[in-house]
Parts: C-alpha cells; sequence; structure tokens
C-alpha cells in the first residue's frame, strides 16, 4: 500500500507544479489554457540542457526559463495588448507543442544523463524518512519532489499570509478595485503569469528528467490539461492542490497496478475521471452559486483602465 | 500618474487600414518563425521554400493540402456558429472524435453487403447525432444553470478521446491485429468516394461554407445567435429565448464537428483511432479567430494553414526537419494577429498629458 501511494506522489508532482502554476496565474484573473504547452517547452529545454551539459542546476534553469518564456509571450499578448485569453492560451499550447517536438527531434529516444539521473534519485530525509507508513510515502523521494512541496508550502503562506498574496487575491477579484486602491495591476499580472510558466516548466522538466529519463515526443501526454482541471477541483488553494495532484496523479497509474494483481481494469476508464470530476464540480459550482467554488472574479476579463 | 503614452479606445478603423495591420502582422509573424529557424541553425529561406513546394508543387501535394483544409474548414465553421453566439466551444476535439465514434458505430456493424449510399448515410446520420450530443451536454447546462462553458468542452474533449482509447485497447480491439491495439479497417462500403483525388468531403465543406454564411447572416436563428453574443440583456429585453438559442447554435456547432469524425474515419483514417480529431479542433479555433469568424474568408485561412500542415509534412521527409514547424508557425502568427487586434481597437498617442482620472 505505502509502495503504491509513493508511486502515486511521483505520478502528482508534475500535476502539482503546473497546477500551482496555473492556480497562480489565475489568482491574477489570467486564464492560461497553454499550461500543456509551457510543460511541452520545459520538458524539451530540460531534457536538452541535461543531454548536453549534464548539469542538474542548468536542468531546471532551462525548464524554467522555457516555461516562463512562453507565459512571457502570453502575458505580452494579454495583458499589454489585451488579447482574448482562451484563444492565446490556446495558441500557446499549439506553440509550445510544435516548439517542443521541432527542438526535440533529435533527441528522440536519448536517455537523460547518469549524473542528472543521480542527482534526482530517490533519497531518504533523515528523521522523517523513519517515520512508519507517511516516512516511505513523502519522505523517500526524489530532490525535485521536495522541492515541489517547498513550492507548495510558500505558495500557499504566500496566498493567505501576505500583503502581496492579498493584493494579488484583489487583482484577480476584482481588478478595477484593486487598481483603484493602487495597486499596481499590471506588474502583479506580469510577475505571476511568469512565476506561473516558470512553475509549468518545471512540472514539464520532471516528465522528461525524473518520471520517463528517455526523449519522447509529447512526454506531457494532456498532463496540462489534467492541471487545468485540479485547479477547478482544488477551489483554488494550494494545499488541496496537494493532495488533489497526488489523488489525479494516483488514477493515472491505478488502472496498470489493478492489473498487475489480476484484476481487469482498463486504465482509459480511469483517465476519465479527473476530466468528467471536474466537469461535476464546475456544475456544482454554478448551481450552488458558491463563491469559494467558482475561482476570481475577473478571471479571463481583460481590464482597461478608460473602461472602467 | 504621469503617462507618457495614452491609450485611448479606437473607432472603427477603415478596413483598408485594418488590412494593412494584419499584413504587417503575418509578416511579422514570418519574419520571427525564420528568426527562429536561423538561431536553431536551419536554412529558413530553404524551408519555407520546401514548406510552399510541399503543399502545392505537385497535383498530388495539393490534394492532400486540399484534404488537411476539409476537416479544418468544417470544424471552423461550427466553431464559428458557437463564437458568434460568445460561447466559447473548446470541444470541437471531442465533438470530431464522437462522430468518428458515431460512424465507426455504424461501420464497423453493418454487413459488406449494404450499397454504399446507404451506409454512408447512416454513418453520417449518427456522427451528426453523437457531436451534437457531445455539444448538447455543455450547452444544457450553461442555458439552464449558467455553467462555465469553456471548461465543460475543454474537459469533454478529453473524456471523449479516453474513452475511444479505451475502446481502441479494450471492447473494439481488432481480434485479427495480431495484439496490436487497434480497431479493425472499414469495409470498402464504409469509404467516402473520391472526386478529383480528394474525398467528396470537400464538397461538402463548400456547401457548409454557403450554409452557415446563409444560416448566420439571412435567418431569424442566425440573427438571434448573433444578438445573444452581442449582449444577453438585449437578447432578453426583445423577448428571445437563450437557452434554445445557445442549444439550437451548440446542436449546429457540434453536428457540423461530428461530419468532420465522419469524413476522417471513413476517407482518412479507414478506421477509428483515438487520435482522429488530430487537433483539428483546436487549430480550428484559430482559424475561426483570424477569419473575423466570417465564414468566406475562413475558406481561405483554413486553405493556407493546411498549406502548412502539409508543408510541414513534406519537410520532415526531405529535409528531416520536424513537421512540427507548422505549429510553431502557426503559433506565431497568431500571437502577432492578436497582438496587432490592440492597434486596431486602440489609439496610442505620445505626450505630456497629465491623466484626469
Amino acid at each position: 500500500m505505502a509502495t503504491f501511494l509513493a508511486s502515486c506522489v511521483v505520478a502528482g508532482i508534475p500535476l502539482l507544479f503546473a497546477t500551482i502554476g496555473e492556480l497562480l496565474t489565475e489568482k491574477a484573473g489570467n486564464l492560461n489554457l497553454g499550461v500543456e504547452g509551457m510543460m511541452l517547452m520545459g520538458a524539451a529545454l530540460g531534457f536538452i540542457t541535461a543531454y548536453n551539459t549534464s548539469n542538474p542546476g542548468l536542468t531546471l534553469l532551462a525548464a524554467v526559463l522555457a516555461g516562463a518564456g512562453g507565459a512571457l509571450i502570453y502575458a505580452i499578448v494579454t495583458v499589454t495588448l489585451r488579447a482574448n485569453n482562451v484563444v492565446t492560451g490556446l495558441t500557446l499550447t499549439i506553440f509550445g507543442t510544435g516548439f517542443s517536438k521541432f527542438i526535440g527531434q533529435p533527441y528522440l529516444g536519448s536517455s537523460v544523463p547518469a549524473e542528472v539521473s543521480a542527482f534526482f534519485a530517490r533519497r531518504a530525509i533523515p528523521v522523517l524518512g523513519d517515520i512508519p507508513f507517511i516516512g516511505p510515502i513523502f519522505f523517500r523521494q526524489d530532490l525535485f519532489t521536495y522541492f515541489a512541496y517547498i513550492v507548495c508550502i510558500l505558495s500557499a503562506v504566500y496566498l493567505y499570509k501576505t500583503q502581496m498574496g492579498l493584493n494579488l487575491k484583489a487583482v484577480g477579484e476584482n481588478t478595477a478595485a484593486a487598481d483603484a486602491s493602487g495597486i499596481n495591476i499590471t506588474l502583479y499580472k506580469y510577475i505571476h503569469i511568469i512565476v506561473g510558466g516558470a512553475l509549468c516548466g518545471l512540472g514539464g522538466a520532471y516528465l522528461s528528467i525524473v518520471r520517463i529519463p528517455i526523449w519522447q515526443e509529447d512526454v506531457v501526454n494532456g498532463r496540462g490539461w489534467i492541471a487545468v482541471a485540479l485547479v477547478i477541483f482544488v477551489a483554488w488553494n494550494p494545499i488541496k492542490a496537494f493532495f488533489g495532484s497526488i489523488l489525479f496523479g494516483g488514477l493515472s497509474i491505478l488502472g496498470m497496478k489493478l492489473q498487475v494483481l489480476g484484476l481487469d481494469f482498463s486504465q482509459y476508464l480511469f483517465d476519465m475521471i479527473p476530466y468528467v470530476a471536474t466537469i461535476i464540480i464546475v456544475v456544482f459550482a454554478t448551481h450552488k452559486k458558491s463563491r469559494e467554488a467558482q475561482g476570481p472574479g475577473d478571471l479571463g476579463n481583460n481590464y482597461f483602465r478608460e473602461e472602467r | 500618474m504621469h503617462n507618457l503614452i495614452k491609450i485611448t479606445k479606437r473607432a472603427d478603423m477603415k478596413r483598408s487600414q485594418e488590412a494593412i495591420i494584419y499584413t504587417v502582422a503575418i509578416l511579422l509573424s514570418i519574419v520571427c518563425a525564420g528568426l527562429v529557424l536561423l538561431v536553431l541553425g536551419l536554412d529558413p529561406v530553404n524551408i519555407f521554400r520546401s514548406i510552399v513546394e510541399g503543399a502545392l508543387g505537385t497535383e498530388m501535394r495539393i490534394q492532400q493540402t486540399l484534404t488537411k483544409a476539409i476537416p479544418l474548414l468544417i470544424t471552423s465553421l461550427g466553431i464559428i456558429v458557437a463564437f458568434k453566439m460568445n460561447f466559447w466551444n473548446i470541444g470541437a476535439e471531442g465533438q470530431i472524435t464522437m462522430g468518428a465514434f458515431g460512424a465507426a458505430l455504424v461501420a464497423l456493424h453493418v454487413p459488406e453487403t449494404m450499397p454504399l449510399p446507404l451506409v454512408l448515410l447512416m454513418m453520417f446520420v449518427t456522427a451528426v447525432i453523437c457531436g451534437a450530443v457531445w455539444a448538447f451536454i455543455p450547452a444544457i447546462f450553461k442555458a439552464k444553470l449558467g455553467t462555465n462553458e469553456t471548461i465543460f468542452t475543454l474537459m469533454m474533449n478529453y473524456v471523449a478521446i479516453k474513452f475511444v482509447t479505451y475502446l481502441q485497447y479494450g471492447p473494439w480491439i481488432d481480434p485479427n491485429g495480431s495484439g496490436f491495439p487497434r480497431i479493425a479497417q472499414f469495409n470498402s462500403n464504409c469509404i467516402l468516394p473520391k472526386l478529383f483525388g480528394v474525398n467528396v468531403g470537400w464538397i461538402f465543406a463548400l456547401v457548409c461554407v454557403v450554409f452557415v454564411y446563409f444560416f448566420m447572416n439571412h435567418t431569424k436563428k442566425g440573427y438571434e445567435i448573433t444578438v445573444v453574443g452581442q449582449s444577453v440583456e438585449t437578447a432578453r429585453y426583445a423577448g428571445m429565448n437563450i437557452s434554445r438559442i445557445i442549444i439550437i447554435a451548440m446542436l449546429i456547432s457540434g453536428g457540423l464537428c461530428g461530419t468532420v469524425g465522419m469524413i476522417q474515419a471513413s476517407a482518412v483514417e479507414k478506421t477509428l483511432v483515438a487520435g482522429i480529431a488530430n487537433g483539428y479542433g483546436f487549430t480550428a479555433i484559430i482559424t475561426a479567430w483570424l477569419s473575423k469568424l466570417n465564414p468566406i474568408i475562413c475558406a481561405f485561412v483554413c486553405l493556407a494553414f493546411a498549406a502548412l500542415l502539409q508543408g510541414g509534412t513534406y519537410i520532415q521527409i526531405s529535409l528531416g526537419v520536424s513537421s512540427a514547424v507548422a505549429g510553431v508557425v502557426q503559433g506565431l502568427i497568431l500571437f502577432f494577429v492578436l497582438g496587432s487586434e490592440f492597434f486596431i481597437r486602440y489609439k496610442l498617442s505620445f505626450g505630456h498629458k497629465k491623466e484626469v482620472a
């Protein structure tokens, strides 16, 4: 059981990075449907850097820059040039998918160098790793995973316990009011969209470096869309995102695990659950008219001061 | 606040000025794509020339381009109907997939001896129904509860794709496929015939252009859809039945996408595969947007994008450059066009005017 839950954590980590990234973006009032594209860009550039430099630090940096770069394009087009959020995000996905396939083509079938793999091998955290049950699940993982925990905790503290986090909430909730109260809307949007993109890039790199360390096209395989779903599923809450990611990550491997046990369940039916669950949540959120579950009030609306 | 650049909303711009801005944007995007290729150590001129050659160089390549334009155009038309209503149907990918499922449902179960026109008609009808049902589900929730259709339609895509994957690997697996996870090929009485070397879907696509154009501009329902898109309040004040309009528009939108599934399954793949929609559902959002939701302009935009896709396939074979270059160029074109629209909607004036808040 503990082994299975540990695999759920591994499957959930890329989702966690991307979900927190999209969550920050949406808190700033922007719906970025380019998650899949940014993850692929991070996966490709991360892999290529790992392959050519064998340096784990540069690998992470490349993944961050790739995701942030994609997000920067999105931010310029939607925030400064006020283009439609949905269309721009989808374009980013098409662009990022093409870009990753294109630059990754010479590396098809290549493996992550041993130095990088060794750096991201599993290491138990002293003391924490020895806690019965919990230890083997959460604290005998790789450094990348521990970093995800830190990102998750930091973003929760940031959103709920700092002035900037509160301001951010105001920007997404009611942009005009936030602007009137003197918050620099443009700066907030840019920062959070870019940081969000960087996290998506890291999520992608986790897949291409740790999870599936041989380069293949479309290594992200729809996980970006699951992250978009997860943000709604966890009601824009980073702590819930942690458990949600592990849950959806677990669903993505459940069918195969059951087959190993001799139970004949199709993985593809389990794969539907995250999407169906998200649909149900979206429907309930509108039915109950609950503010919490509907997300930021100004999500996806462009803001133009003169139209206030 | 002391602003050096002042942004104000612009009144309607002249058509010619708009055209200039769009042309500049597209040229810039191509220059930008060229720079990306250059940075990656490739020869952009050679690649662009090969893309054009690969798309239009020979009769067969033109036929390939047209074959790719068919699904793109019909899907875009379906999306146009929904977008006109300001309904974000980004579920075309799933509606295509379900349409293909509907077509396969007929194709895999009719006897080999049944006459071709009858089989194709049945496939067509079930494809339309399946695509329309897939669009109806988010539409009814939008109409009755106001549920956000963007996320709903997006999620429906993956439900459809995973469902077909399940069929392909499970109940519908070809017993003669020697264990390979695929669905059996359709019989010859399920395959769309060709005219001038391209499957007859192209005639249907042109009919759809005329239909959508006429429907949106010259019928009461089409007018109502446009009014709902511009202002739900106005529509309600005018006594329109908004729920009904939403549902009708989405049935048309999903139905059109469903036919794409039938065409692709019957004429291109000759069976049902999980990846049948092949990203057309997403690319069509771009082409619909680029054509400003005008069905006639859309036909030309789709031709250009299909040429880009076909050219991409060609350079993969001829130059060994990944066909994904088409996605990069498409993405760049839309980034620039989306960005350029800012200059159509807003006017920039330079100066030291103090803002009057």
